[in-house]
């Protein structure tokens, strides 16, 4: 009769227990350095899709296309905020090509193991931002 | 250590094909920017007429359509491994892929016509 009782009581429990809403707060979670590398491989990457590629479209089109669109080029690539939206976009691109270095080296199990791995996402980050404010001096 | 599946052989091992495309059209495209950084600099093209003049060189032109069907392609597997990962209900994920796939034939028609029009 007890162990009945008690029988039923695990099997309630279990069941709770897989009921439990699973919690899993993304932003309380501290995430290592190689895993931001490669979540902003991601995100980069899909913003280098869009907008980026019709951008780049636009942009290569206005470069050829006529004496005219040459010049409104021109003139677009002069504004400030253009110039800034384009150093982000660079920064992206930039990131997005030093994380895909670092991984086809992953591949050819270069830097796989853990300090290594760690020393090379930082290093990963850092050249992406310190090309892109080389590439901003550069423009203004 | 992963035992060697019999697919290896008999199935379209689309992974490993998704895979190995991914880094060589990447590879491709750093060897493309490094060719056309290094002509921009020597060329230092400052008007349009210079830059037609570029870019009116036929193997240019060839070099950047085989740099955008690259990019392209490589876009295609990226957009598609995130697609798969993130979108799980299949009408949407099937609805999104045709999106990708159909912009990037459209962006595809768009450069030829840059760069011969």
């Amino acid at each position: 009769m007890l162990l009945n009782f008690l029988f039923g009581l695990s099997c309630l429990e279990t069941k709770l227990h897989n009921q439990r809403p699973k919690h899993l707060n993304l932003l309380k979670i501290k995430q290592p350095l190689p895993a931001i590398v490669s979540i902003f491989h991601r995100i980069s990457g899909v913003l280098l899709f869009f907008p980026g590629i019709p951008l780049l479209l636009v942009g290569l089109q206005m470069a050829l296309q006529s004496q005219q669109s040459f010049e409104a080029l021109q003139t677009l690539l002069r504004d400030p905020l253009v110039k800034i939206a384009l150093l982000v976009s660079l920064w992206f691109f930039l990131h997005h090509l030093c994380a895909g270095i670092r991984f086809v080296l992953l591949d050819l199990q270069i830097g796989i193991v853990l300090p290594q791995a760690r020393l090379g996402s930082r290093l990963v980050f850092i050249s992406g931002v310190l090309l892109t404010f080389l590439a901003a001096v550069a423009i203004w | 250590m992963v035992k060697r599946s019999r697919l290896a052989v008999t199935g379209a091992h689309y992974g490993l094909k998704d895979w190995l495309a991914q880094r060589v059209t990447a590879v491709l495209m750093v060897i493309y920017l490094v060719i056309l950084a290094s002509m921009i600099f020597f060329a230092a093209p400052q008007d349009f007429s210079s830059w037609k003049t570029l870019f009116s060189q036929q193997w240019l032109r060839i070099a950047t359509f085989v740099f955008f069907i690259c990019l392209f392609w490589h876009a295609w597997v990226g957009m598609r491994n995130i697609l798969m990962d993130y979108v799980h209900a299949i009408q949407l994920r099937l609805l999104a892929q045709i999106t990708v796939i159909v912009a990037l034939m459209g962006y595809l028609v768009w450069i030829a016509d840059i760069l011969w029009g």
